[in-house]
């Protein structure tokens, strides 16, 4: 592959992708099934969209599931600054910028071109990533609030930390479902984060232009 | 009141509607979802055993995690949870209760001097007391003070072997746990007697509890009856069913 030509995504981050994918979805799943034992909400989620069957299944798929999302989120992370992929496609580009797309959006009038991200796009990517990382963190810290007490403390100790880890929850599953509208609505980005996509110049990489 | 007469050759059609039903709404759940993007989906026995690989990988991370010198925070009397939750495997109404003169902790395992425990000898030893947080595996949590004997203390005085694996803890009331020797030798892990200042009430776990803020509620035991050092892995009455061992916080 010549440098000046790439895929819409590179192989780890679709690696990385799918797998921190399904690793989140267990995390969910598993996560509301250990919500359930002890709620803080006045709800519990229907036991269909829950895993693990009881409290004990549910944190068994919590510790299995959380491994392989951080093996796949310090790789991710790691490519994404040492590639740059984070500083050329998802950096989020400034205020004015931002509300112009937004404007274009709420108009269905901001188009998407393959391997280049608009300003929305970069501010909900970059959102969702430090949600998720939020998310481990907090989790890490209702987890071990004595072993890693520094964090504990940090997030403002183990009540507010386990409401900082709901909330981390809800916003990923309403990023989940912007996402896959999107998803919807333009197919083939699915495609292209399976197969990678087409090869495209650097030159066609500019930022999408307003249409007249 | 009577119970209802079951035939069930006449409920064999509907239970089987209900189980397909059912079956349906798992596979269509986020979890059936999540397995189908990279586990056998009908292969359970594969799953159990990775879930429980997985478990015994955690648990050697929690234990590289856990350091003696680290202490679980400390809160002043003003923070304590009134009240302080009972909870156990049976409601508050199947409390067991013992009468404290009787009372023996026995002892077993790699332990030097295996003589039976009584009450007063514990009372004579020097105690400990702390007001910590009690974290349940379920999410929910309380601050409680309790005071007894630093359990190192008590290993030291009857020639426990410092470099077994295990400690165990059988109850009369049919639990059981077991921690790992770098936890019971933690200066917070205390053989609790007291509960914010007066003998620790049948609810709590009269007249001995296992009190230790670097685990999770299911390794606190109550209504401790029996100690034993050991290299032999133990497990206890939580983990058997499958909650993981180390339950560390």
């Amino acid at each position: 592959m010549k440098p000046d030509r790439r895929r819409t995504h590179t192989r780890i981050v679709r690696l990385t992708h799918w797998v921190a994918t399904a690793a989140m979805l267990c995390m969910i799943g598993s996560g509301w099934q250990i919500y359930n034992a002890s709620p803080i909400l006045p709800f519990t989620f229907p036991p269909w969209a829950t895993l693990g069957g009881w409290l004990a299944g549910g944190i068994a798929w919590h510790f299995a599931a959380m491994w392989v999302l951080m093996a796949a989120g310090l790789v991710y992370l790691a490519h994404g600054f040492a590639s740059g992929h984070f500083r050329r496609d998802i950096r989020p580009q400034g205020v004015r910028r931002t509300a112009q797309d937004f404007a274009l959006a709420l108009r269905l009038r901001l188009h998407h071109r393959a391997g280049a991200y608009n300003a929305v796009q970069r501010l909900f990517y970059t959102g969702v990533l430090v949600v998720a990382v939020l998310a481990v963190l907090s989790g890490l810290a209702i987890w071990k609030p004595v072993q890693l007490g520094w964090l504990s403390w940090l997030l403002g100790g183990y009540d507010i930390a386990r409401r900082i880890h709901f909330t981390m929850m809800a916003l990923i599953v309403a990023f989940l479902i912007v996402h896959l509208t999107l998803v919807a609505i333009v197919p083939s980005t699915l495609v292209g984060m399976i197969t990678g996509g087409r090869r495209i110049p650097d030159s066609d990489r500019t930022q999408p232009r307003i249409q007249p | 009141m009577n119970r209802p007469i079951i035939d069930r050759a006449a409920i064999a059609p509907d239970l089987r509607r209900i189980e397909r039903r059912l079956m349906l709404k798992h596979a269509l759940s986020l979890g059936g979802l999540a397995m189908l993007s990279g586990c056998v989906l009908d292969d359970n026995a594969g799953i159990e055993r990775a879930l429980a690989t997985a478990l015994r990988f955690t648990d050697r991370m929690q234990a590289l995690l856990f350091s003696r010198a680290r202490l679980a925070r400390t809160f002043p009397h003003s923070a304590l949870t009134t009240p302080f939750p009972f909870n156990a495997y049976y409601g508050i109404d199947a409390v067991r209760t013992v009468d404290a003169g009787q009372w023996r902790l026995e002892l077993s395992g790699l332990i030097a001097d295996r003589r039976p425990w009584s009450l007063s000898q514990f009372r004579a030893l020097p105690q400990e007391s702390q007001i910590t947080r009690h974290i349940c595996v379920e999410g929910w949590s309380a601050i409680g003070a309790w005071s007894g004997v630093p359990l190192a203390t008590f290993l030291r005085h009857v020639g426990a072997d410092l470099r077994a694996k295990y400690v165990m803890f059988r109850c009369f009331d049919d639990y059981s746990t077991s921690i790992d020797m770098a936890t019971a030798l933690h200066p917070q892990t205390i053989m609790a007697l007291d509960y914010d200042g007066r003998s620790l009430p049948p609810a709590y776990g009269a007249p001995m509890k296992i009190r230790i803020p670097t685990k999770l509620g299911y390794k606190n035991p109550k209504y401790v009856a029996a100690l034993e050092v050991t290299n032999k892995f133990p497990g206890g009455y939580w983990e058997d069913q499958g909650y993981d061992w180390f339950g560390g916080s």
